[in-house]
């Protein structure tokens, strides 16, 4: 069966590449403004050589390196063809870590890159304000973070059939790193909140809703302490949901909204924050799945795609014991091939998953079990069909 | 040398409550709006009945205007707890609207109120999917995200800032570590983002460690807040003390109240220089006000930790065994826990407990 569809994909892949090139004479003999398309079919071309897609890989800190090779390991066993471009990043080994302007260029190039946590120290050495993380967000405006947090088959938890969806404005409001000391012991920290990037992240939110055929979107804010900042928050998604009325939109505040988190999670549906409340959502809304070990989120610029853990914590107490549970990973390289229009290897690897989830023999240590990484990432192999 | 010195300062301050401890005090009794007349009464029957030495002094706080034109908590009630030190209060309603100050804020700033307690306990017979909570969350109440200073520098560009200070930090935290020391707590956790923030919340973060140094015997961790987050979900039993900034206290104590039952069911208590103030967090339900189906539980938890505050620790521990047991009977629960009694039955169920 997979020999079928890997032959029709591979058949479809020759196919577009003629009508790649056909779109690329004609388009030689039009005028300049077409030209750069015809430039991105031909960029398109070179990346989809022999059918194949370049995907730029950090590993990233903590058991980051552990997980992404338990990913390569199955696109190896399933004979994915994505061709991985690897980037040791990190901050907290600044002198081994690829140049940012390096690791930026080659996932603008390649559109989408699978990312393991970055460990983010509480001081830089450099004395700079800004981590590594938002330099990457910033650099490539990878504004949206998606976690979709769902409750997987056999993976005991409180709370049942959580099924949500939380967007994150992830380029300003807290993380701005603007801070300065007025007199000594007494500090400042600049929250910024525009009216153009909340439109954008609420018009994300709304488009995102329509396209996954979602009923509701749940703006979270703290509008009656933070009146400026977050009521403009509010007003841009207030004003972005007239737009939408087929989408029904309801506002919460952010404390009571960890508390209905942790009480009635199945009211949610598709949930849109600013910075760093959505932060705190998303790894509430992890914990109540499953932990960090099973979420797994994207980040979204109008250009790429960077697939990373939906709850992002480097697991440091694990690193070289073989225990983390590449769960999360795994979907994220899911998602990430469904992304690029591979959808047969993605449902390929989200059956395994939920094979051995449902199986329930095979399991890493922070769902009840004592299977290794290697274990789990063999049975996820010998489960893909 | 500085720690010897510090411990000569702590119990003096506690000896100013101590010497509260002897003869009747006098406690201001905020009765609030909606459903509040209500449970601080089923909360006096209560004290009555269980002959706690406290006279209760009841003030109106419903906003006037005062003579520079705003609108503010009457004088009578500020001179009152400026003269009791010490306050009870039921919920306030805030009119939505500008030209009037949250009330909540007001007496906040008032009586400088710069730490706010929230102990989440699991009770018996209150089934939520979690047990075995028992974490206190303790929030710096002055400055943080809540500075009240914001901008807009241009059209559709707003600046709101968080202010940390040094001194409302250390002060926030010391209180910490002493409230473990006194409750026979093991851990103070410092909640923070300084991997995000690291001037403000470094600052915040560097004072809990100070502070830390001068209580040996306990234990200091720091985490971050999403690791907080996504670890109180998974196992509540990892906290016990936590103490934060503003915002993150903010957030951290509806959650665990969430995890034990909802706001209707966790004592607050604000720990001023000038004075302490007690209270239920929960809302004025206007909707079941007057028709005896509120639920005095929070308000009369509230009231405990303020006896205990002043020392009371026996009075404390009858009317909290009192309430423990007609919980866990879960006979004459409120309509909220979802049982059918009144609230003027739950009282009454309170009180024949007590002995």
């Amino acid at each position: 069966m997979s020999l079928i569809s890997r032959n029709i994909f591979r058949a479809l892949i020759q196919g577009s590449q003629h009508v790649g090139k056909g779109v690329h004479t004609s388009a030689v003999n039009l005028q300049e403004n077409v030209c750069h398309a015809s430039q991105s079919i031909s960029s398109l071309q070179s990346s989809a050589k022999e059918g194949r897609i370049k995907c730029t890989l950090i590993p990233g800190d903590g058991v980051g390196p552990e997980l992404v090779y338990s990913v390569q390991e199955v696109f190896k066993a399933a004979n994915i063809p994505v061709d991985f471009e690897s980037f040791f990043f990190s901050e907290v080994n600044p002198t081994l870590s690829a140049p940012l302007e390096d690791v930026v260029s080659s996932i603008a190039r390649n559109k989408i890159c699978i990312k393991g946590i970055l460990a983010t120290p509480d001081f830089s050495h450099t004395g700079e304000l800004q981590t590594l993380n938002m330099k990457l967000r910033n650099a490539l405006d990878l504004y949206a973070n998606v976690v979709h947090v769902k409750s997987l088959p056999n993976v005991k938890c409180r709370h049942h059939d959580v099924d949500c969806i939380i967007i994150r404005e992830q380029t300003e409001g807290e993380y701005s790193a603007l801070e300065h000391e007025s007199v000594p012991g007494v500090v400042e920290c600049l929250k910024i909140i525009t009216a153009a990037k909340s439109e954008r992240i609420a018009k994300f939110a709304f488009d995102y809703a329509v396209k996954m055929g979602r009923k509701k979107v749940t703006a979270v804010h703290k509008a009656n302490i933070m009146k400026l900042g977050d009521g403009l928050f509010l007003r841009s998604c207030e004003e972005m949901a007239k737009l939408y009325p087929r989408i029904q939109f309801e506002k919460m505040i952010v404390d009571n909204c960890t508390m209905q988190m942790v009480s009635n999670p199945n009211q949610f549906d598709v949930m849109v924050t600013p910075n760093l409340y959505g932060n705190i959502v998303d790894n509430l809304a992890s914990g109540l799945v499953g932990g960090a070990g099973v979420v797994a989120g994207a980040s979204y610029s109008a250009e790429c795609a960077v697939f990373e853990q939906g709850a992002r914590h480097i697991f440091s107490g694990a690193v070289g014991k073989n225990i983390a549970n590449p769960t999360a990973m795994l979907l994220c390289s899911a998602n990430l091939l469904s992304h690029v229009n591979l959808h047969a290897y993605s449902k390929m690897i989200k059956n395994a998953i939920n094979k051995v989830l449902s199986d329930g023999k095979v399991r890493t240590k922070d769902l009840g079990g004592q299977s290794t990484t290697k274990d789990f990432t063999y049975a996820i192999i010998s489960c893909l069909s | 040398m500085a720690a010897r010195l510090f411990t000569k300062i702590a119990p003096s301050a506690k000896n100013g409550a101590a010497q509260y401890s002897s003869g009747v005090r006098k406690v201001t009794l905020i009765p609030g709006h909606g459903i509040g007349p209500e449970i601080t009464v089923a909360v006096q029957k209560i004290f009555e009945a269980a002959k706690v030495p406290i006279e209760w002094d009841e003030v109106d706080v419903t906003a006037v205007r005062g003579p520079d034109g705003k609108f503010g908590i009457p004088q009578k009630a500020i001179d009152s707890v400026n003269a009791n030190k010490i306050g009870l209060k039921g919920p306030l309603m805030t009119p939505v609207g500008k030209g009037y100050r949250s009330l909540n804020l007001a007496l906040r700033k008032e009586f400088d109120l710069y730490a706010n307690v929230r102990p989440c306990k699991s009770l018996d017979g209150i089934k939520t999917l979690y047990d075995n909570v028992d974490v206190v969350t303790i929030r710096e109440n002055t400055e943080g995200e809540y500075s009240g200073i914001e901008h807009e520098i241009v059209d559709g560009v707003v600046q709101s800032i968080k202010l940390i200070t040094e001194e409302a930090s250390k002060r926030v935290a010391e209180f910490a570590f002493q409230f473990a020391r006194d409750n026979k707590r093991k851990k103070v956790t410092a909640v923070h983002k300084a991997n995000i923030m690291r001037m403000s919340d470094g600052l915040f973060l560097r004072c809990c460690r100070e502070l830390a140094t001068k209580y040996p015997d306990i234990k200091f961790e720091e985490r971050y807040l999403d690791t907080v987050c996504l670890n109180m979900v998974q196992d509540p039993s990892k906290f016990d003390v936590l103490v934060m900034p503003n915002l993150y206290g903010d957030i951290m104590s509806d959650m665990c109240s969430g995890l034990v039952g909802g706001l209707g069911l966790t004592p607050s208590g604000n720990i001023g220089k000038n004075g302490a103030l007690f209270e239920s967090v929960h809302g004025t339900a206007p909707d079941i006000a007057g028709k005896d189906m509120a639920n005095p539980t929070a308000l009369l938890l509230s009231a405990i930790m303020m006896l205990r505050h002043l020392q009371l620790h026996e009075h404390a521990d009858r009317v909290q065994n009192a309430c423990y047991t007609v919980l866990r009977e879960g006979k004459s629960l409120t309509g909220d826990l979802g049982g059918t009694g009144k609230c003027s039955e739950y009282t009454n169920a309170i009180i024949s407990k007590l002995n």
